[in-house]
């Protein structure tokens, strides 16, 4: 089974993480046309390589983002989106 | 006759330890330490078992876990592999794949018309007519199979262990027990497996004699050090990612995880190809060493060392000193061998021919061993015997070396990219992944100091991967002739020059294959069923690529190998299987429905009672929704509702948190008041709703559906993460039972243990309130799903059945019956309310749904709002609607997801249809078209009998109701 890093409980078997889709930034929904807001919510890269990653710690309800090769299956880095403050 | 030698320094049986097991009825004697084969060969017993397809007798090929012929059962235990297993003093036991013994196998008869039996027969030969079929097809299952499969086997679980190390390495050969010592000596720790009963490796039978004192010092060190945890009689099993790998003992299975892997699995040595190369007393000559050297038993008596590298000659050398009389090695080689040994031989008087080969093996009677051997001149390059001249020996045995594959499985299974080394003839690793090793003859390096340098090398690349700084370690290249053979193919007119011993797969077959068009390995393997035996192509996969290779006149690394997938053997399913790890989730009030006879069924991961079946109850499951049903319409109902997701939202911006989240206002909500909660994704689909009450000013309390809550939650999670609101989540879909009292006595029930005033005036419908219920702290809520009259009460799980039980106490007088959740869809079905999920799908908007009223388009943002004025500006292409059935309809009653039919057109479907009791008509949910929306619409269904029944449109059986 393979092993992910939680930015917060540090490393922990996959078996306690949730996958979470590809991490797309949103368009601001009030200057978007409409094509760009449908491409952003139905269109998704299935091609192979470098990606960003929600994932999901299920013990703790951590979100955070994996940089991962969909190639080599190779987590490269996780952390917590940098305005995201964990709710305590 | 005993072929058992006098004590040999290396052996591994222990003589004080004499028993006797039984074999085919036979009685035979054995030392602890032996296998199975062992102690059989020991006793002069060579036939050990019939091959699988032609039932041709086998004896010892390889004593290297890959003699898939000699399989044993012992009562219950079928398919013990007699090669490597401990034979014990109760087994009796019987070779599998015989019919009536093994010495007298009737079904031997398959030998002598085997030419009509060709590869990709059984393809071919019975699929037409297809009426034979089913017969044809019982007679090879019965054929096909090894062993009796025992429906009655115990169940008998191993326990799981985990283990965690630095370095785990992969056989304890020298490499490898190298390797485990430069890592320990660094501090780190080792775990280091071997599927051999003691360790060392190849070192335990060739160059055993020379090499002992070295292994001897070797394996002390090895256990003086603290750091080195040496598993023996285990096999590494596979890899998993990140460096998991199952380590498999008799006892069970131990998961270990490592930090870096090194495999020094070695190699195995491959058979030579010629006809009948499978008689019993044919054997590797690494199997005649096993023999002498481990377990103290003559191979044979008189035989010949047919051989294709420098090997063959050892070999030789050690038979002459167990006593055998080697005749002569046959080296297959043009050039023959420059190595020392051969004066060595012949000053034992073993003659030494080169350029030749074993043309065939002449089958003693009964063809249960080796009367004689044909020994012919050979050309290497054309892989054929020259038959003008022949000369036969008279012997009982015939040693073969041929070379080596590497034992790379675990490698292949890492992604490990092997690259063919000509020079070496062998697949050696040219790219490892990361934290992943390979030392010894499996990286290709077969010179006994140079083994111990590569383990030293391996281990330094590992310790450095781990963040030592460890000196690198300098292996010379391989010098001298290959260890392995490029073409060690005899042929012969009359074939039975096996190459797969598993499946029975000559030389011919490979060809004929070819010819078929199957000229790709993948193909091959599929169509010869090569390396698909038991030992997996352990010594067949090799000769296999050759022979492919040379029939498309291509290089073998252009042929390339075959996946490599676990378990490296095969591995027993009490081993793998275990306890179940799927939960469910029991409401407070669980016990009190089992002993009501409530029918139990999973809901998400919860067990909620679909209706009530109390013992000496007579009614059919639908008979008894009806009548809770009735009970809740004409007096009260109770319904544990515990399973509702529940979520406490609290922070300055608890509300507009859930503007952000949900589609409608929470800002100016009252405290005291609930709201329905509608959940879109970002593309306006509807997918959960629930209740949102108000507590404090700065805290509400969610509910959600059942099967949701925990998507809901987790969406909670992510958006409270990244908005930056000042607002925290607490999940309590555990901490709290929740029940449902609904119909028109609900409320003077519910009074017994309550001040709340609960007319509709002082306490209507949107109404919450924080009180105390039968001395507990709960929540009350007034609403209006199931019937129009009705409260939700949500308390502490711990006091759920307490609470639960005084209230179907003090509703006794009043009709109270608890009901199940058919009961329940029933009810608002009978209000009219949909169920997102139910009545909705994966596509369905809130437009579609007339949910207008939930949705505040003028707020900022919502998840979902952006998707919906996109939505909204388009024309609607179906809407849900309430419908019933004529009241003198006839006909089968229709399903959900039975279709509308417009003018012979598909129009919509039905996502909701039950015969109420109550109004005692059939009523439902619908999509049709957006123009059918009005009441009194009329629109057809099409049932499962494909006739047409008709609806009518309505605003909702309420109405029905009043109308009546």
């Amino acid at each position: 089974m393979k092993l992910l890093q939680c930015p917060v409980n540090g490393i922990r078997p996959l078996s306690e993480f949730s996958y979470g889709g590809e991490f797309r930034t949103m368009p601001d929904p009030d200057s978007c046309t409409d094509q760009q807001w449908a491409a952003y919510v139905h269109y998704r890269s299935g091609a192979p390589g470098y990606k960003k990653e929600w994932w999901y710690h299920m013990p703790s309800g951590t979100w955070f983002i994996a940089e991962r090769n969909t190639i080599t299956d190779k987590v490269s880095r996780t952390y917590l989106l940098p305005k995201m403050e964990v709710a305590v | 006759m005993s072929s058992r030698l006098i004590n040999q320094p290396t052996e591994w049986i222990d003589r004080d330890k004499p028993f006797s097991f039984t074999y085919e009825g036979q009685k035979v004697t054995a030392f602890e330490g032996d296998t199975i084969s062992s102690a059989l060969w020991a006793n002069g017993i060579r036939v050990l078992g019939r091959s699988f397809k032609y039932h041709r007798a086998r004896g010892i090929l390889t004593l290297a876990n890959h003699d898939v012929n000699a399989l044993m059962t012992d009562g219950l235990d079928t398919n013990i592999r007699a090669d490597v297993l401990p034979v014990q003093a109760d087994m009796t036991l019987t070779a599998v794949n015989t019919t009536g013994g093994v010495l007298k196998d009737r079904s031997q008869f398959i030998d002598k018309i085997s030419p009509l039996l060709p590869v990709g027969f059984y393809y071919k030969a019975f699929h037409t007519p297809r009426r034979f079929f089913p017969f044809w097809e019982d007679k090879i299952r019965k054929a096909a199979g090894l062993g009796e499969v025992n429906f009655n086997y115990p169940r008998i679980p191993k326990p799981k262990q985990h283990a965690h190390c630095d370095v785990l390495i992969i056989g304890a050969g020298i490499s490898g027990l190298s390797a485990a010592l430069s890592v320990a000596e660094q501090g780190l720790s080792v775990i280091i497996v071997d599927e051999n009963a003691k360790a060392g490796g190849s070192l335990t039978y060739d160059m055993a004699d020379q090499a002992s004192s070295q292994l001897a010092e070797l394996l002390n060190a090895i256990e003086q050090h603290d750091n080195i945890r040496l598993i023996t009689n285990a096999y590494a099993a596979g890899y998993y990612a990140d460096h998991l790998v199952p380590i498999v003992e008799t006892s069970g299975i131990t998961k270990v995880r490592a930090k870096a892997l090194i495999v020094a699995s070695g190699a195995f040595e491959q058979p030579p190809v010629f006809r009948n190369n499978d008689l019993p007393g044919v054997m590797m000559g690494s199997a005649a060493q096993r023999l002498i050297y481990r377990y103290a038993v003559k191979p044979f008596e008189k035989g010949v060392v047919v051989t294709a590298n420098d090997y063959g000659y050892r070999t030789a050398l050690d038979l002459v000193s167990a006593g055998v009389d080697v005749l002569a090695v046959i080296d297959m080689r043009r050039e023959g061998s420059r190595s020392p040994l051969i004066d060595e031989l012949k000053d034992k008087q073993v003659a030494v021919h080169k350029a030749s080969c074993v043309y065939e093996v002449i089958a003693s009677k009964h063809k249960l061993g080796v009367s004689e051997v044909v020994i012919c001149a050979y050309d290497e390059l054309m892989a054929e015997a020259d038959t003008k001249n022949k000369i036969r020996l008279k012997c009982d045995g015939v040693a073969m070396s041929a070379g080596w594959a590497p034992a790379a499985a675990l490698l292949y299974q890492a992604g490990t990219k092997m690259r063919f080394d000509s020079g070496l003839q062998q697949f050696v690793p040219a790219e490892l992944p990361e934290g992943v090793f390979a030392a010894g003859k499996v990286n290709g390096v077969f010179e006994l100091s140079q083994r111990a340098l590569d383990g030293q090398r391996a281990a330094a690349e590992a310790m450095n991967y781990l963040g030592k700084s460890v000196a690198t370690v300098e292996v010379k290249q391989h010098q001298g002739t290959s260890p392995s053979h490029a073409y060690p193919v005899v042929n012969h007119p009359k074939g039975k020059n096996f190459v797969d011993f598993d499946e029975d797969i000559q030389v011919k077959d490979f060809i004929n294959a070819a010819k078929e068009g199957f000229d790709n390995i993948e193909l091959m393997k599929r169509f010869t069923t090569v390396g698909m035996g038991p030992s997996q192509g352990k010594h067949s996969n090799m000769n296999a690529i050759r022979i492919l290779a040379r029939i498309r006149d291509l290089p073998v690394e252009k042929i390339g190998t075959t996946t490599a997938r676990p378990f490296f053997h095969p591995t027993p399913i009490g081993h793998l299987g275990g306890r179940g790890f799927h939960p469910h989730r029991y409401t407070a009030m669980h016990e009190w429905h089992i002993e009501n006879g409530g029918q139990m069924t999973a809901a998400g991961l919860w067990m909620r009672p679909a209706c009530y079946l109390p013992e000496g109850c007579h009614l059919t499951a639908q008979q008894a929704t009806h009548q809770e049903a009735m009970a809740v319409r004409t007096k009260a109902g109770i319904i544990d509702n515990s399973t509702l997701g529940k979520i406490e939202v609290y922070g300055p911006d608890a509300a507009a948190f859930l503007e952000r989240v949900y589609t409608g206002k929470f800002v100016r909500q009252k405290v005291g008041q609930y709201r329905i909660a509608m959940l879109l994704d970002e593309a306006g689909v509807m997918v959960d709703d629930g209740l949102a009450c108000r507590l404090e000013e700065d805290r509400f309390y969610l509910t959600t559906s059942t099967t949701n809550s925990a998507m809901v939650y987790r969406q909670l999670q992510r958006e409270a993460q990244l908005c930056g609101l000042s607002v925290s989540l607490a999940n309590l879909t555990g901490a709290k039972a929740a029940m449902t009292i609904a119909g028109p006595a609900a409320a003077e029930i519910i009074s017994q243990f309550s001040s709340v005033d609960l007319a509709a005036t002082a306490f209507p419908t949107g109404s919450v309130v924080e009180t105390q219920i039968a001395d507990i702290e709960c929540l009350l809520l007034r609403v209006a799903f199931v019937a129009e009259q009705a409260f939700e009460i949500h308390l502490p799980a711990a006091a759920g059945l307490s609470v639960w039980s005084q209230l179907m106490q003090a509703g006794q007088p009043f009709g109270l019956q608890a009901y199940g959740t058919d009961a329940q869809r029933l009810l608002r079905l009978e209000m009219g309310h949909h169920l997102i999920g139910h009545d909705t799908d994966g596509l369905t908007n809130p437009f579609e749904a007339h949910a207008e009223p939930l949705i505040a388009m003028d707020k900022t943002f919502f998840t979902g709002q952006r998707s919906l004025q996109i939505i909204a500006k388009k024309p609607l292409n179906k809407t849900l609607v309430n419908f019933v059935l004529d009241s003198n309809c006839v006909g089968e009653l229709p399903n959900e997801c039975n279709l509308v039919i417009d003018n012979g057109d598909i129009a919509g479907r039905i996502t909701s249809i039950a015969f109420s009791p109550y109004l005692q008509r059939v009523i439902g949910i619908a999509f049709v078209p957006p123009e059918k929306h009005l009441p009194g619409s009329r629109f057809d269904i099409r049932n499962d009998a494909g006739d047409l029944i008709a609806a009518t449109v309505i605003q909702s059986p309420t109405e029905l109701a009043k109308s009546a």
